[in-house]
């Protein structure tokens, strides 16, 4: 039986009561929201906190809204709810691409952005979504806000921005014209984790990408960002040779291992292609031309 | 610590250990034994119960997360001796074999019927897609999701 080791549990009443139960019980206290990553490490002992800090009443932390122009997605925001927000779909479709690869059904009714985000695997598809989108997290601690860009938020393997005594609360995604995105991944079943997976955002001007954003997940030990072939794609004209390029710097940049998903060139030939692929269909978009 | 929740429309407590998987609470804390404890890893759905109407795997659930919530399980199926048109459907389809994943199939797909009606078979191979059956490749079960969905809306008409 798999049971995890003992601790302490607490409700969180609100968002203050959750941060201040961070505060005082210090490094060896854990948020707890949808618990499907954190629980089964626990129960694996690969995580041992003494406290558990429960956040999943935290009604006011479950929304997604349109704000100052912005999407603004709580931190307790579930997978489904991810997957079937219109206003996300319209402004950002690589959510729901994403989320309908997600898991399963059955795990998206519980688990949740924040959850993931700060989970911090690189094999989780919302940690290159949100990199993608150029998403920006608010980090609240006793002394307030702060606001980080996703660039700085994941600093190594399952490494957050995230201080002690603070907590994730909500991501923000700016609404800029020309917007369009997409996420594309080869998974081996329906619900495993990706075998690769990239996630694109360009921002088109004028028939031209003033923007790019691209990111790939289970390719590496921490999300890769793209950053070389963001810089490749600003002020060019979208063309299938500009996006072959982009997917050598994919297939170069990233930093897969072997293991039962596959060998270290398929998973580069993957990142390559799947890049290729979430560009020509994030343009297609951006263009309102998709099929 | 103490928890209490509603258990197939029964107010129900008891003292717990924290870390208690609401998988355990609900077969060893109160004896119902129709839930099925599986894998362990959220990987095949055999413990699917309903909280708040929604297919969760109670194995990855602390019992203590579920205080002041509602959590139907496969024993609420039957209702005064009558199955439920799901059951029904398993039955007349023959979507089990050796019965174990049937307990997270019946509660994953009474809550899919519940939110629509009438699924495709595609809806309903997405839905069950967290749940895995080594018996009957699932065609049975789709069937069996059909039958029911047809006689669920049959019967609502002549209701």
């Amino acid at each position: 039986m798999q049971t995890p080791a003992p601790f302490e549990y607490e409700r969180a009443r609100s968002v203050d009561g959750a941060i201040e139960a961070l505060q005082r019980l210090g490094s060896e206290a854990r948020i707890v929201a949808g618990g499907h990553s954190l629980l089964p490490m626990m129960k694996l002992r690969l995580a041992n906190p003494k406290h558990l800090i429960d956040i999943n009443e935290l009604a006011e932390l479950a929304y997604i809204r349109e704000e100052d122009g912005e999407i603004r997605i709580g931190a307790l925001t579930r997978h489904v709810d991810l997957q079937r927000s219109e206003p996300l779909a319209r402004h950002f479709p690589l959510f729901r691409d994403a989320e309908n690869v997600i898991a399963d059904p059955v795990v998206r009714n519980r688990g949740t952005i924040g959850g993931s985000l700060c989970q911090a695997d690189a094999a989780e598809d919302l940690s290159s979504v949100c990199s993608a989108a150029k998403a920006r997290v608010v980090i609240r601690g006793t002394d307030g806000e702060r606001v980080v860009g996703m660039e700085d938020f994941h600093v190594g393997p399952y490494m957050t921005a995230v201080g002690s005594g603070e907590m994730l609360t909500e991501v923000r995604l700016s609404l800029r014209p020309g917007a369009g995105s997409a996420h594309e991944k080869v998974e081996r079943r329906a619900g495993d984790w990706a075998i690769a997976a990239a996630s694109a955002a360009v921002w088109m001007e004028g028939g031209v990408i003033a923007d790019a954003g691209i990111a790939l997940s289970a390719v590496g030990m921490t999300t890769i960002h793209l950053g070389r072939a963001e810089e490749l794609l600003r002020g060019e004209s979208p063309s299938d040779e500009l996006f072959a390029q982009a997917g050598e710097i994919a297939s170069a940049d990233c930093s897969p291992s072997a293991d039962g998903r596959g060998p270290v060139d398929y998973k580069r030939h993957l990142a390559g292609v799947l890049t290729q692929r979430a560009l020509r269909r994030s343009t297609a978009r951006a263009l309102k031309e998709e099929a | 610590m103490h928890v209490s929740m509603t258990v197939n429309g029964e107010q129900v407590s008891g003292e717990i250990e924290p870390r208690l998987l609401l998988v355990h609470f609900i077969r060893e804390t109160l004896g119902l034994k129709g839930t099925h404890w599986g894998c362990d890893t959220s990987n095949c759905g055999a413990c699917v119960v309903l909280m708040d109407g929604k297919p969760v795997k109670s194995c990855t659930v602390l019992a203590a997360m579920c205080e002041g919530h509602e959590i139907r399980t496969v024993e609420s199926l039957e209702v005064d001796g009558e199955m439920d048109p799901i059951q029904h459907g398993f039955h007349e389809r023959h979507a089990l074999q050796c019965g174990f994943c049937t307990p997270g199939m019946l509660m994953t797909t009474r809550a899919l019927l519940d939110e629509n009606p009438n699924p495709s078979e595609e809806e309903i191979r997405t839905a069950i897609s967290g749940g895995i059956c080594r018996c009957t490749g699932y065609k049975n079960i789709v069937s069996a999701v059909r039958w029911a969905a047809e006689h669920e809306a049959a019967a609502k008409q002549e209701a």
